[in-house]
């Protein structure tokens, strides 16, 4: 088990939890909130339902990129043995974004939009999905993650240790920063505009967050379950071959309806339809280390939530993105509440799933507890993944009946539109969101709960009890 | 080197991302001339100045956009550089007013409203707009619906008023018209236009 003390990032570390859990709660709030808004239109006067979206999926992506570097600040002292470079800046730059973050969401609420001008674009709103956020903050969020970059290669430098994983890391920061610049340019032609803008998305989203999660995950295998460096590695670099093997082309799927070759289609199908083989690999080691542990570690929290993000991934990502994947498919799925199921199942078991399992492991490290356990987790991680399975459930049934009655049989006019939308099925398929997203949104209170009392509680086996510590340790 | 030994794996991750990043980026490089504007698969912003429908291909059965006779738009033919001039308005105006947080281009955006990669050619805009907002043509129709949406509505789902301007109207307008044009490999399916 992490035994080390902690060091000046793994506090910048823990705050970078504490915003990203805040920010998990305002997506959850903007969530419900657009939820309402499907069944009861205009359920937040002046706040239209664009204004409730930008903050649901922008808070969505602040809030994973938050626990991102929460979760290399806090493991990677661990790797490189020592406290990482530039922490001043570093904290700085921690509080600047917070502020961004805040401002950023105000004008998205008070403000909200503008006259279309370039000075709109800089000021107020992009208008581009998931990078909504005007210019201005854009800039300072690039910044952010340039000095996240200085941090990471100049320890490797100065600390002269270079393992697998922290090649894998830095190679992967590049184009994780490169990428956000696409985040600026407003081209004229939709066509181009969304050819780039999708590698951003796709590139961030399927390619360099989970080569980011791998690494993380690296890490906290060999902390969490003592496995052994060569064999996380070589794991680690398979995956990164299937995952950007797979999905540097898989790229192809977001290209077949936007005005790009019909070869995409093909490449696209093709790739794509490859892409869950490495989260199946996952899987098959989660289930693997679970039983080579009899299901019982030190921290079952950060175990269980582990085998949700490879589940999750799975599911949500591999399986519920490959129904919806191939171009005969795609043509009445995309672009329905299909999609959008995908999405949040996919969000969920990639990345949320696995920064709550950091923090679970951070929090053990922190509070110097032998070992977690309790209730309080368990009602956090069933309502939580309930209330998910239920939200991908309810819009999945949402959107085949809009690919059935919009798409197939209507064609897609507005009329088809409203069809689909007034239809029962739908309906009660927005209600159903709507109260699975209720159940998730008590989760969330019981896990912020757990997370500030975890390790304080008389439940939890203490070093100073052991009486108690044959119960959970391995 | 031995399958166990982490450098094997090592090479083949580099070695496959390498191949893969080759490859994207030539077909990079041809996708980018295929959608230039005037391009195989992205009509020239002039395109607005001609009647425009949306047919399934004789031979293929895939819908494609099909280019009809001259049409005045909004009474007047654009010149190249007027029309680029307005095309940037329109995509300044859609951005600025974030219409992608409720709609989608090309099935990319939001779910809340209609996608709007066809919007020009609906047949609602004849049957049920031009008469509600007395208009003459389809192109008034859809400026006088975009100026007073909540006024214009015609469900319980209402589009907001977003202030849009005279101005940004047409430009909006005008760019939805070249939006229709554009080749999707058939995206959306069986898409009626009358």
């Amino acid at each position: 088990m992490i035994a080390q003390p902690a060091y000046e990032s793994q506090r910048l570390g823990m705050k970078y939890f504490a915003a990203a859990i805040t920010l998990f709660g305002v997506m959850i709030v903007a969530g419900l909130a657009a939820a309402a808004s499907y069944v009861v239109p205009g359920f937040l006067p002046g706040l239209p339902f664009s204004i409730q979206k930008i903050l649901h999926i922008d808070t969505l992506i602040i809030w994973l990129l938050m626990g991102f570097l929460g979760s290399i600040y806090y493991l990677l002292p661990l790797e490189y043995k020592r406290d990482l470079v530039g922490m001043k800046l570093a904290n700085a730059v921690f509080w600047i974004f917070c502020g961004t973050v805040a401002a950023v969401a105000l004008t998205f609420i008070f403000v909200q939009i503008g006259p279309g001008t370039e000075k709109t674009l800089w000021l107020v709103n992009q208008g581009r999905k998931y990078v909504e956020a005007p210019r201005w903050a854009s800039v300072i969020i690039t910044i952010g993650i340039a000095v996240f970059m200085y941090n990471v290669i100049a320890t490797a430098v100065l600390a002269k240790r270079m393992t697998g994983v922290l090649w894998v890391l830095i190679a992967d920061l590049v184009p994780l920063f490169a990428l956000y610049l696409i985040a600026f340019p407003a081209i004229t032609n939709m066509s181009a505009d969304q050819f780039w803008w999708w590698w951003l998305v796709h590139f961030w989203v399927e390619a360099t967050w989970e080569v980011l999660m791998a690494c993380i995950v690296a890490i906290m295998l060999m902390q969490l379950l003592n496995t052994k460096r060569n064999i996380v590695e070589t794991w680690l670099y398979i995956e990164v071959a299937l995952v950007l093997g797979t999905g540097v082309l898989g790229i192809g799927h977001h290209y077949f309806w936007i005005g790009a070759p019909k070869y995409w289609m093909g490449i696209g199908g093709l790739f794509s339809a490859l892409e869950p083989l490495p989260l199946l690999g996952m899987v098959v080691h989660a289930i693997y280390d679970a039983g080579e542990h009899k299901m019982q570690v030190a921290n079952r929290p950060a175990f269980f939530w582990m085998l949700a993000e490879a589940f999750g991934n799975f599911i949500g990502a591999g399986i519920w993105g490959f129904m919806i994947t191939l171009p005969q498919v795609n043509m009445f799925a995309h672009g329905t509440q299909w999609t959008a199921s995908h999405g949040h199942f996919a969000f969920w078991g990639a990345y949320g799933c696995g920064v709550i399992t950091v923090i679970y492991l951070a929090l053990q490290h922190q509070r110097k507890a032998e070992s977690f356990n309790g209730t309080a987790w368990k009602w956090g991680f069933g309502m939580l993944n309930l209330g998910m399975i239920g939200m991908a459930g309810a819009l999945l049934v949402s959107g085949m009946t809009q690919a059935f009655y919009e798409r197939a049989i209507g064609g897609s006019t507005l009329s088809a539109f409203i069809a689909a939308q007034q239809n029962p099925w739908f309906v009660e398929g927005m209600w159903m969101r709507l109260a699975s997203g209720l159940l998730f949104a008590g989760g969330y209170f019981v896990l912020v709960y757990d997370f500030l009392t975890i390790g304080r509680r008389v439940e939890v086996t203490a070093p100073a009890a052991p009486v108690l510590s044959g119960s959970a340790g391995d | 080197m031995a399958f166990g030994d982490p450098r094997f794996w090592r090479s083949g991750a580099i070695s496959s991302i390498a191949v893969m990043v080759v490859v994207l980026v030539m077909l990079t490089a041809n996708t980018l001339a295929s959608m230039r504007v005037g391009g195989k698969h992205v009509p020239p912003y002039t395109i607005i100045n001609y009647s425009i429908d949306y047919q399934p291909n004789a031979d293929t059965g895939v819908y494609q956009p099909v280019i009809g006779a001259p049409q005045a738009f909004f009474g007047k033919t654009y010149s190249p550089s007027e029309a680029a001039a307005t095309m940037r308005e329109g995509k300044l105006a859609i951005q600025s007013h974030a219409c992608m947080d409720c709609h989608t281009f090309f099935g990319n955006g939001a779910y809340y409203a209609p996608d709007l990669t066809r919007a020009w050619l609906d047949p609602a805009w004849k049957n049920v707009w031009m008469p509600m907002t007395q208009s003459s043509t389809r192109e008034e129709a859809m400026a006088r619906f975009l100026m007073a949406p909540e006024k214009y509505a015609t469900w319980s789902r209402k589009m907001p008023d977003l202030h849009i301007s005279r101005n940004e109207a047409v430009s909006i307008v005008a760019y939805l018209k070249w939006l229709s044009a554009v080749d999707t490999n058939g995206f959306p399916n069986g898409f009626t236009t009358k």
